[in-house]
């Protein structure tokens, strides 16, 4: 496995050999993959393009026409020369003109297809990565890799195909001319070819590490700037402002330093291909100028090939700001590729076992667990859930609790043994299947822009709002909600600040309350609450788990009382397990705590 | 889910001068590199077109097959020397441009951000970071290269064009007069060109925001996303949003499209035209045909800079749109400032009062009450009060009033008989530290963490505080993690639970040495034997310290000397826990416990006397 595989190590800029051809090319298939599918819409692009130029080639032509053939017409008394010669001209001027515009168009559609084809993929790539990649890598990463990373490919698809196709084509057909001309002057031009290929050489070794560079240093000022902004309350109130201000001050001079860079190097590129260009013009002149003192050249000749090589060299520098785009694009792939090139390591099985309806048995059978190569988090332990009962796991945290709740939500996979639900080993199941069964509520309760109404039919896409409406109720949630300034339909984005933490948790609850799963996970998802709401989601709880499996992770006793059975979790290990007043009655550590309890609630 | 936000430009939206005229004073100090840059470009331009005049003159008259070879080799270094000239040119261009385009573009992102940090609480609450974060980079970019290229080129291509015009009307006044007729249908066209794609453009720009406000929830809501298996449904609004720009880019480019089309076909026609007349006139021996050529030649060097015209108009637009996206945000009046004159209390005892404060979240309606309706609080030097109500009642709103994250609609906040309005900002947040219900930690190690509002000591005292703070929070963990308290967390780090996370929060909030400690429900995430630790070593350390503390529980409340209890916008009752539960029914309703209730206990009064 390449050291360079997926996101590893993406912030070096330095690779050798091997590991930049593999970047490299990983970055290339991906933008040949994204242009395979619009091969229809590029042909056409490449017809008018060619089209369009050969009209404004008949601009010329059109006019010595009209002043060899038209103007002795005119002088004859034939007026409708005139009409003929205008008219050809106003022909070729709105087709040229339409064509242009109509080429425009393509090359954006071309352009929107390709970068939302990618930015689809990009995204719904990431959202398929495990818990653990999301644990690893930053949010900023993830945010600057779907942002300005993109952007850098906007560009190059903008002004790049245009560019480089009518400058290619332009390229191309003057250069036949000047050999049809004289071929020894085509010579001279042709030899430029070599210094014009060594000056690319050296601005892509040089560019590449900048723009390589630039990706990294771009994905770290944006790190900082959403860090920033979504702490900004911690920020205000420890004073942090001074010091954020020089960090990003320093880290956007970093990004400016390497824009400059990057700049100057395209500065030293783009000047040398005009002297380049110039001296090839001179260096014709030279030849040219001899051989008519020698009379093997005609004046005239001479004129129309300095003119054609003269041009000739004016959309090398449009080919060279190409150049400039693509280089800044492929380092920028390098990183989204490597992106697409994680596999989640939590595998969506390829011939699922069907789970239509479930009970919700679970069984661990010789499970261990531990992150990733890291050390053992969960010794070899087998645990079985009948369906329908309500478990309590309580320990300090850190002994495992959580992991044992996301083990059974299948954020992760066990090292090694097994977990089944209803006797289906869970990696068989169908991510679809396994979501409708197996609902997770955390502490974080998280938002997303929208209303409250939307918000909780997350739990059940297409949710009626009376449905909506009796699952906040359920779980005492409808009266704050009605209290809101639009209710159900309160934008929570706008009115972030008015919804508490405690209200966030309630919203959450009446998310799975809506999903009506067969497994349900409650992670300290009530630890915001106050007593009088969480006795109302505890009621609610009731009803809820009437039938269904439950584990619920609690710090408090309240939520203790209401399961069936009680696990209690130390250093990775279940150590006791029991109806709760089996534990109370023993002399172990459930007794212990519950006694702590029974004194804090005074 | 529904597309967001407050972000929708105002009504009016200022024109073309007037964004651009705001630009000006950032311009100014740069002005006299851009000057030179354009010099440049103006020069290189002018060489340019020079060369294949010089060329042609040269061929024409100094070559010929009775000339000299030392006259081939003058003209070539001549033609070498000009070519020579015009990449000097286009370097310099470059470098009398670049630097300062690119230091004024870091140094607004800079400000930007800086003012973004300085603006309330409220402000961040209905901006998605997303959108601001498109504010500071694609926007700032844009104008980079506006400054370092679009206008340099719409100035350089303005003055060819004007120069080209110039000399027609020289060739043949008729001619030159037919060619700039057709200005006007461009200027009308231009017209309707600019009011659609500017606001094309701005639809964009925010759709791009918005988008980018998508990813940043995707990626920190991809716990709830996963737990309920709704990759699908973020998905299926994603790629709304994404289409939707999408077709606002490709609407974009139909637009240009449509004025590049008349562009370049407008001026072309009327050539079509000028040919017709240009061969009657000719006819009529009213112009030579020289200058009929000379006509059309000056004709096919304006093709490609009217052209451009097109395209940098188009530029323009979407940089005065990009530019208005910025000043909005800047123009955003931070309501929390310092006043010019602060005021000090004379004595720091840490006496905290509230008088009759209201508050009211400015989109409240008028017909309804405000959240907070009149609060009367003291809580004195030294005291701890708990601060006890149900979910949503306002309790942490009436936190922030204390530092000033949010602002009191009606009445004082008072620390030491000092309006905190009052107050330097800094001192103030100096003075108060605050623990929040969700903890919010940032990429650095755990002590710098805990160290961020902690005073000025020295490394030996630092030590000692950290020491303490961590012992009183139960953040011992903190010591087995793979590089101790060096341990780099947040967003850049390592990830920590939830618990873990608050007893660090706690920590930070203790190490600040406050003078008033504002602590928001600190221990729900904790575990009840950590707690209870925690409880007793916060009851030391908070001796000194006067705090408010936000309390769901018993255990939590244990730790206040007295207790206010917080309900419909007032401060309904303040007393001890005994009290409390002795005479407010509101109060045993909120703070009994399920199990008192269920076993039918009867609350132990005395039990928590101060």
């Amino acid at each position: 496995m390449s050291q360079y595989a997926g996101v590893a190590n993406e912030d070096s800029i330095n690779l050798s050999r091997s590991e930049r051809k593999r970047v490299r090319t990983r970055s290339w298939k991906l933008l040949a993959a994204l242009a395979g599918t619009q091969k229809p819409m590029l042909a056409l692009t490449l017809v008018l393009v060619v089209v369009s130029n050969l009209a404004r080639v008949a601009f010329p032509l059109l006019i010595a026409w009209a002043i060899d053939w038209g103007l002795p017409q005119v002088r004859n008394g034939n007026w409708a020369a005139l009409g003929i010669t205008g008219g050809a001209y106003v022909l070729a001027a709105i087709t040229a003109g339409s064509l242009l515009g109509w080429y425009i168009l393509c090359t954006a559609r071309i352009s929107q297809a390709m970068l939302l084809d990618l930015r689809l993929d990009v995204f719904r790539h990431t959202q398929r990565l495990s818990l653990e990649f999301h644990e690893n890598y930053t949010s900023g990463r993830i945010i600057s890799r779907q942002t300005s990373d993109l952007e850098t490919l906007r560009e190059l698809l903008d002004q790049g195909i245009s560019e480089l196709v009518s400058a290619g084509v332009f390229v191309v057909f003057t250069l036949i001319s000047i050999f049809v001309l004289d071929w020894r002057s085509g010579l001279v031009v042709l030899v430029t070819a070599l210094p014009i290929w060594l000056l690319f050489g050296w601005y892509q070794k040089r560019s590449e590490l900048v723009f390589r560079e630039s990706r990294v240093v771009s994905a770290r000022v944006i790190g900082s700037f959403v860090e920033t902004m979504t702490g900004i309350r911690a920020v205000k109130a420890f004073r942090k402002e001074k010091s954020n201000d020089a960090a990003y001050s320093q880290i956007a001079g970093e990004y400016r330093d390497n824009s400059i860079r990057s700049i100057n190097l395209f500065g030293v590129l783009q000047p040398s291909l005009v002297l380049i260009g110039n001296l090839a013009v001179a260096a014709v002149l030279a030849w040219g100028g001899f051989r008519i003192l020698d009379g093997e050249l005609g004046v005239g000749v001479l004129v129309a090939l300095l003119l054609a090589t003269n041009r000739v060299f004016q959309p090398v520098e449009n080919i060279a700001m190409f150049y400039q785009s693509l280089q800044s694009a492929t380092a920028a792939l390098e990183k989204v590729s490597g992106l697409l090139e994680e596999a989640p390591t939590v595998v969506e099985p390829a011939k699922p076992q069907p789970l239509e309806h479930a009970a919700g048995a679970l069984e661990f059978t010789d499970a261990v667990f531990g992150y990733g190569d890291g050390p053992v988090i969960m010794e070899k332990f087998d645990l079985a859930i009948p369906a329908g009962q309500t478990i309590a796991v309580v320990g300090q945290t850190g002994a495992g609790k959580s992991t044992l709740a996301k083990l059974i939500a299948r954020f992760y996979d066990l090292r090694s043994g097994t977990l089944s639900i209803d006797g289906v080993p869970i990696e068989q199941i169908a991510n679809n299947d396994l979501r409708r069964h197996v609902v997770m509520v955390t502490q974080e309760a998280f938002l997303f822009s929208g209303t409250v109404a939307e918000n909780i039919a997350l739990g059940k896409p297409g949710a009626t709002i009376e449905e909506i409406i009796l699952a906040a109720r359920a779980v005492g949630a409808h009266e704050f909600i009605t209290a809101l300034p639009e209710g159900y339909d309160t934008d929570v984005n706008k009115r972030g600040g008015r919804v508490s933490s405690g209200q966030r948790q309630l919203i959450s609850f009446a998310r799975a309350f809506l999903a009506d799963p067969a497994v349900l996970i409650l992670d300290e998802a009530t630890s915001s609450l106050d007593i009088p709401s969480e006795r109302a989601v505890q009621r609610g709880l009731q009803t809820l788990l009437g039938n269904r499996t439950a584990l619920i992770i609690a710090h408090r006793l309240s939520t203790v009382q209401i399961a069936d059975r009680v696990l209690v979790v130390h250093d990775g290990k279940i150590v006791e397990d029991g109806s709760p007043a089996e534990l109370i009655g023993s002399e172990g550590r459930f007794a212990a705590l519950h006694r702590a309890w029974r004194e804090s609630l005074v | 889910m529904a597309v967001q936000q407050g972000h929708s430009p105002a009504a009016g939206t200022p024109s073309l001068g007037a964004t651009f005229a705001r630009l000006l004073p950032l311009v100014k100090p740069i002005l006299p590199r851009l000057f030179f840059g354009f010099l440049c470009a103006l020069a290189a331009g002018i060489v340019a077109l020079t060369i294949p005049q010089v060329l042609a003159w040269l061929v024409n008259n100094v070559l010929n097959p009775e000339g000299q070879g030392s006259e081939v080799w003058s003209a070539v270094a001549l033609v070498g020397g000009l070519g020579a000239l015009e990449a000097l040119l286009v370097f310099l261009r470059r470098q009398f441009v670049i630097t300062p385009a690119a230091r004024l573009e870091t140094q607004m992102r800079v400000r930007f951000f800086g003012h973004l940090q300085q603006l309330p609480v409220a402000f961040h609450e209905r901006w998605g970071s997303g959108q601001l974060l498109s504010r500071s980079m694609s926007d700032l970019s844009l104008l980079r290269r506006w400054l370092a290229f679009g206008a340099m080129m719409l100035v350089v291509s303005t003055v060819t064009v004007l120069t080209g015009l110039t000399l027609m009307f020289i060739s043949s006044p008729v001619l030159g007069a037919i060619y700039l007729a057709g200005a006007i249908p461009i200027t009308i066209k231009a017209f309707h060109f600019r009011n659609n794609y500017r606001a094309a453009s701005r639809l964009s720009q925010d759709q791009a925001g918005d988008l980018a406000t998508a990813v940043e929830e995707s990626v920190h809501g991809i716990r709830v996303i996963k737990a309920f298996g709704r990759g699908r449904h973020m998905y299926d609004g994603f790629n709304f949003r994404a289409k939707a720009l999408r077709d606002t880019e490709v609407s974009k480019a139909k637009t240009l499209a449509g004025f590049i089309l008349f562009v370049v076909a407008i001026p072309e026609t009327t050539l079509g035209l000028g040919l017709a007349a240009g061969l009657w006139l000719a006819a009529q021996d009213q112009l030579s045909v020289g200058a009929l050529v000379a006509y059309f030649a000056t004709a096919t060097v304006l093709a490609g800079p009217v052209e451009n015209m097109g395209m940098l108009m188009g530029m323009t637009l979407t940089t005065k749109t990009a530019l208005d996206r910025h000043f909005e945000v800047m123009d955003t009046e931070n309501t929390i400032t310092t006043p010019e004159e602060p005021a000090s209390p004379s004595t720091q005892r840490g006496d905290l009062e509230l008088r009759n404060v209201v508050f009211r979240f400015p989109d409240t309606p008028g017909s309804a009450a405000p959240t907070l309706r009149g609060i009367n609080l003291h809580v004195r030097p030294g005291e701890t009060m708990a601060l006890v109500g149900m979910t949503g009642t306002g309790k942490s709103t009436l936190l922030q009033l204390v530092p000033r994250l949010y602002e009191a609609t009606e009445g004082q906040v008072l620390i030491d008989g000092v309006d905190v309005r009052d107050r330097d900002l800094l001192e103030l947040r100096r003075d108060v530290a605050v623990a929040f219900e969700d903890t919010i930690l940032f990429s650095a190690s755990i002590r710098d963490n805990v160290l961020l509002g902690a005073p000025a000591l020295e490394p030996g005292e630092l030590e000692t505080l950290l020491d303490s703070a961590i012992e009183t929070a139960q953040a011992g963990f903190a010591r087995q993690l793979p590089h101790g308290l060096d341990t780099v967390i947040g967003e850049e780090g390592l990830s920590l639970s939830g618990g873990q996370r608050q007893r660090i929060a706690l920590a930070r909030a203790i190490a600040a040495k406050p003078r008033v400690l504002v602590l928001d429900d600190p221990l729900s995430a904790l575990d009840v034997r950590t707690e209870e630790t925690v409880t007793e070593r916060l009851r030391a350390t908070l001796a000194g310290t006067t705090t408010l503390i936000v309390a769901h529980r018993p255990s939590t409340v244990a730790l206040a000397d007295r207790v206010a209890l917080l309900q419909d916008g007032l401060i309904h009752d303040v007393g001890t826990h005994s009290e409390l539960l002795g005479r407010n029914a509101h109060y045993r309703y909120v703070i009994a416990s399920l199990e008192d209730e269920e076993t039918n206990s009867i609350p132990r009064p005395g039990g928590m006397q101060p």
